[in-house]
């Protein structure tokens, strides 16, 4: 019994950073000005090491010998389990700065409660992993502010990435039966806590940046049980291809 | 190196020179003293500087497209974030040596328009496309391989702002040079198609980076007045030289062959000679026909133009933002 809870628990959220962190490394030397090619290096690199330390530990809870190079490059896309908000694309720089601030404000105090979990591998990954997600947000609502209160283009712009992302925002928030017993057993976190300072975070920035909340409406969901957007497949077969393309070679 | 095509000596004549404050200014540099931003210059020597200085900066920009063609596709998580890592220093130094020049009274908006409109130069082994993963190996190995030959005497350079940036951007590009050779490491050891693509990655980018020393002495006339100015140390066949004897016997060790049948090793001289270098293709490249000179420039142009609504929603913000505090104490009263 190796699939246990713990290991797609952990596993969600390693594919949650790795898939992030590899579409923010998509923006490095293509952004607006260079101080933003190294902010998304900077948060690139450090969702990938979340990522790589995730794994290690899903690895290790599995016990067949995966490694984090072969979780990460040698599972298709119905056995990643990362939220579906992540992997959409980068769109432009407003897409991808909202994207980011709605993410960050809902990691960094998921990975401030996660840090007294009773898994203590996952205690010191999601504390570390919290002062990084407090930069990400700190840099993500600037912008968001900034591009809302900008230029009548720019607020366009921001207003669009957050109406087109809204869907994608509730399956943070969802558990189910894979995490329920975690939960009971103070392993993992009950992300429906940390919903008040998420919708206190975005009601103070989103105003700030004189944007609006959208409403709720029918929200997407799926990443965590294998179910994805097209846009997965197509990450994962540049992620991969090298790997793939060369079987069994190291690097 | 990465300044390869300054070999274009400025033909600008120096205007109101004053041969007394050239000579003042020419002991201070024979004495080993550092020249900083507000020192009286020669107006050549500010001129050859900016010209420099941007170019390295540009360099390293436009640097970042051939390795970041790889970033998405690097083939362990490892590998992944390390160049992810040494990409965005590239980043870090070409924003580090725009602050440098800026020193000199150029700003890096009119340094980024003369990239765009073709004015100024980058390197143009930047022109090379990167085709397999050995190629991130071969760049940092051989690419910042040779920009540290450069730029290790350039840490002593009379300009005090460049020289210190140099100092620290060194220090960077050496351990880019031992990450990129532990890539061709892991090759050489692996398979025989990766044994494969790491040869015809040398066989590709070595002759294009002899180049990157710039033309042998005997056409190259910017090196007399760079020399005396201690701008520069070394010509670019010493420094060409230099390169490819520390290189081939890692080359050596590697088991890869260099696609060179001149190259050996000279016993009397203890230097390896090598082949002629291409000199045709050289200026070729430099002239804007190299594999992708024309893809670099149209990214280079995208980016820019796809993105001036996120500077303008910048300069906006900030506007609004000075604004509001301006008015706030009136408000207050
Ligand atoms: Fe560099
Ligand atoms: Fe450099
Ligand atoms: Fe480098």
């Amino acid at each position: 019994m190796t699939d246990t809870p713990l290991f797609q628990y952990t596993l969600r959220l390693a594919d949650t950073a790795l898939v992030l962190g590899h579409r923010l490394s998509e923006w490095v030397g293509h952004s607006p000005v260079i101080e933003e090619d190294l902010a998304f290096g900077n948060m690139g690199l450090d969702l990938i090491g979340q990522a790589r330390s995730l794994y290690s530990h899903a690895g290790e809870i599995e016990g067949k010998g995966r490694d984090e190079d072969a979780l990460a490059y040698l599972r298709d896309a119905p056995d990643y389990r990362n939220i579906l908000l992540v992997e959409q694309p980068n769109g432009n720089f407003a897409a991808t700065m909202v994207r980011q601030f709605l993410y960050a404000a809902f990691a960094h105090p998921y990975f401030e409660a996660l840090a007294h979990s009773k898994d203590k591998t996952l205690a010191a990954i999601a504390a570390k992993a919290v002062k990084e997600m407090a930069y990400h947000l700190r840099h993500s609502a600037e912008w968001t502010i900034r591009l809302g209160d900008g230029t009548d283009e720019s607020h366009r712009r921001a207003q669009d990435a957050l109406d087109e992302l809204w869907p994608y925002t509730a399956e943070m928030f969802e558990t189910d039966q894979v995490e329920r017993a975690l939960i009971e057993a103070g392993v993992a976190v009950d992300p429906s806590a940390v919903r008040a300072t998420w919708d206190k975070t975005l009601d103070h920035v989103l105003s700030e940046a004189t944007l609006v909340r959208p409403r709720d409406g029918y929200m997407q969901s799926g990443g965590r049980i294998g179910r994805h957007s097209e846009h997965l497949g197509h990450i994962l077969s540049e992620l991969q291809f090298v790997q793939r393309a060369y079987p069994g070679a190291s690097w | 190196m990465y300044t390869q095509a300054l070999n274009t000596q400025d033909q600008a004549p120096s205007a109101a020179s004053d041969p007394l404050a050239d000579a003042r200014f020419q002991a201070r540099v024979d004495a080993e003293e550092r020249i900083e931003p507000n020192d009286a210059m020669p107006e050549a020597y500010r001129r050859t500087l900016t010209r420099q200085i941007a170019q390295h900066a540009h360099s390293e920009i436009v640097g970042m497209l051939p390795e970041g063609n790889w970033i998405t596709r690097a083939p362990s998580l490892k590998r992944k974030a390390a160049l992810l890592a040494k990409v965005q220093d590239e980043g870090g130094h070409g924003a580090y040596l725009y602050a440098a020049a800026e020193t000199l009274g150029t700003s890096r908006e009119q340094m980024e328009e003369q990239l765009l409109s073709g004015a100024a130069k980058y390197s143009s082994i930047f022109n090379y496309p990167t085709l397999t993963w050995a190629d991130i190996g071969i760049i940092g190995w051989l690419v910042d391989g040779a920009a540290i030959m450069n730029q290790i005497p350039l840490c002593r350079c009379s300009y005090g702002p460049y020289a210190r940036a140099m100092v620290r951007v060194c220090k960077e590009e050496s351990f880019h040079q031992r990450q990129g050779y532990e890539i061709m490491i892991a090759l050489a050891r692996g398979t025989p198609a990766q044994k494969q693509m790491a040869q015809e990655a040398l066989d590709r980018w070595w002759w294009p980076v002899l180049m990157m020393f710039g033309p042998p002495d005997k056409d190259s006339q910017h090196t007399e007045s760079a020399m005396r100015w201690k701008i520069k140390r070394f010509t670019n066949d010493e420094l060409r030289q230099k390169f490819v004897d520390a290189t081939v016997p890692q080359g050596h060790f590697l088991g890869l062959t260099f696609p060179d049948p001149a190259l050996t090793f000279d016993a009397a001289t203890q230097h390896w000679n090598y082949g002629e270098i291409d000199w045709a293709e050289f200026k070729r490249v430099v002239a804007g026909d190299g594999p992708c000179n024309r893809q670099r420039m149209k990214q280079m142009r995208a980016k820019h133009a796809d993105n001036a609504w996120v500077r303008e929603a910048a300069t906006a913000f900030a506007r609004k933002r000075r604004q509001r505090a301006e008015a706030m104490p009136i408000a207050a009263e």
